[in-house]
């Protein structure tokens, strides 16, 4: 069953290695909205360090989306998930490899260029840590939460739209409080682990709940 | 059925070392968006045994496959599997659905070898199946560049490179030329031979002997239902609205 999982998750990562597809999307998407947004506010030094963190987090939640609705669809399509239903892995085991696979592939890597990034924003830095630091631990949450949508969705052509509208709402916990933990790591009265904390709980529940959710969808669905 | 060492790999190993396998399935009916697509299916196979399932198109041949490999519910009727020990029905069998189930990035070798790692109990390296399968030649080629037929062919070798007592297989022969049907039915008899079962689904007569045969009435609108003797037992059943599906039994071996 180990070895099951394992096999899944070198697939998905070789397969987003091979076709190149939503990984590097992700991350140019991210880089566009970053550099579009200094050109609209003007170069306001000041104003860009104070939104900083906020606009990296939206560029983040969006960039996650990128490639999401192809989560289940792609198996779904081809039959590979009837191949992956013939296996003895759990389904939720399934969801886990699979998000896990496209965190890899897409969440961590924004996390990992946030801090050169920042430099289009201005932030200092503390932020560029900071900003970092809570997109390691709270993009996960966003990749769990988009996987509920996704297989809901794996049997809808063009189902990206949907996703979007549906898993985006579920996505403001995460982003209240990566924005917050972010921010109050430049100073101010809250302390930087009180929102951090929060954001690691969130990401560990909406692990559990999203894989358990995202089984049952995918089960149901046909 | 004795019943503990069911699990263990050496009991599970083909030429029934085991305890013998028997599926049966007893008034199976299946609904889909709210139409009764067939009821009262019924089948037995054991060791060795066969089963052709045939009907027009739409009759729900693919649909039944997929509810016994678990991809489907059954609105009523019960599949019963014995003799597998713990291990559920979908971890005992291969699926070869109309789709092939291939990621067309990937090599036929890379898509074998995934296959077996899902599977588990495998049997031959992806390099040998691929070449009993008459494929010897495109193992590191991406399944993108290969045609219908060999993907066909790349799909089947699944069932080599793992092993599983019952096979489903849906339209076996689509996009196969003849030598490559062959070497199909080849591969069905040796499988029967070890104690496996085969079900499939199929326009096209496969070459099984003394297989059973169980055919699904295309459903037609308004007709009336006929030959209830097993009465069914679904909860909304309407006279005026159903499709009946027959299922025939014949030719025991």
């Amino acid at each position: 069953m180990t070895r099951a999982f394992f096999a899944l998750l070198a697939r998905d990562l070789r397969l987003a290695a091979r076709i190149g597809g939503s990984g590097v999307m992700g991350l140019v998407f991210f880089l566009m909205i970053l550099t579009l947004v200094p050109f609209a506010l003007g170069p306001d030094l000041n104003l860009l360090a104070r939104i900083g963190p906020a606009i990296l987090w939206i560029a983040a939640l969006l960039s996650t989306l990128i490639g999401l609705d192809r989560l289940f669809q792609a198996d779904e399509e081809d039959g590979s998930l009837d191949l992956i239903t013939a296996s003895p892995l759990p389904m939720a085991a399934t969801v886990l490899a699979k998000v896990t696979a496209h965190w890899l592939t897409t969440g961590a890597p924004l996390a990992l260029v946030s801090p050169v990034f920042g430099l289009l924003v201005a932030l200092d830095g503390i932020g560029m840590l900071a900003v970092a630091a809570t997109l390691f631990v709270g993009t996960p949450a966003l990749t769990f939460i988009g996987a509920v949508g996704a297989a809901l969705t794996a049997t809808i052509r063009r189902g990206g739209l949907i996703l979007s509208i549906l898993v985006l709402p579920l996505m403001i916990p995460t982003l209240i409080f990566g924005v917050s933990a972010a921010n109050a790591a430049r100073g101010g009265t809250v302390p930087f682990t009180t929102p951090f904390l929060i954001l690691i709980a969130i990401t560990l529940i909406s692990g559990l709940i999203a894989t358990i959710a995202a089984a049952a969808a995918l089960k149901q669905g046909e | 059925m004795s019943g503990d060492p069911a699990n263990t790999p050496a009991a599970d190993r083909r030429g029934g070392a085991g305890p013998a396998l028997h599926l049966s399935v007893h008034d199976l009916a299946c609904r889909r968006s709210g139409r009764l697509v067939f009821a009262g299916l019924g089948f037995a196979l054991g060791p060795g045994d066969a089963l052709l399932v045939t009907g027009r198109n739409g009759a729900g041949k693919s649909t039944l496959l997929a509810i016994l490999a678990g991809r489907l519910r059954a609105a009523a009727g019960r599949i019963a599997l014995s003799g597998a020990g713990e291990a559920t029905l979908p971890e005992r069998l291969h699926w070869i659905a109309h789709r092939d189930g291939l990621k067309t990035a990937l090599s036929a070798r890379e898509n074998l070898a995934f296959a077996a790692a899902m599977l588990g109990e495998e049997r031959f390296a992806p390099h040998d199946a691929l070449e009993r399968v008459g494929l010897p030649h495109v193992v590191d080629m991406p399944v993108a560049y290969l045609s219908a037929g060999q993907r066909r062919r790349v799909a089947l070798a699944r069932l080599l490179v793992a092993h599983r007592p019952i096979w489903l297989l849906d339209e076996p022969t689509s996009a196969l030329d003849a030598a490559s049907q062959e070497m199909l039915y080849e591969l069905m008899r040796e499988h029967r031979a070890a104690g496996g079962i085969i079900i499939a689904a199929t326009h096209l007569p496969l070459p099984l002997d003394g297989a059973q045969s169980l055919a699904i009435a295309a459903p037609q609108p308004g007709s009336q239902a006929q030959g209830a003797a097993a009465a069914p037992d679904w909860d909304d059943w309407e006279i005026g609205d159903v499709s009946r599906a027959s299922a025939g039994r014949r030719g025991d071996p």
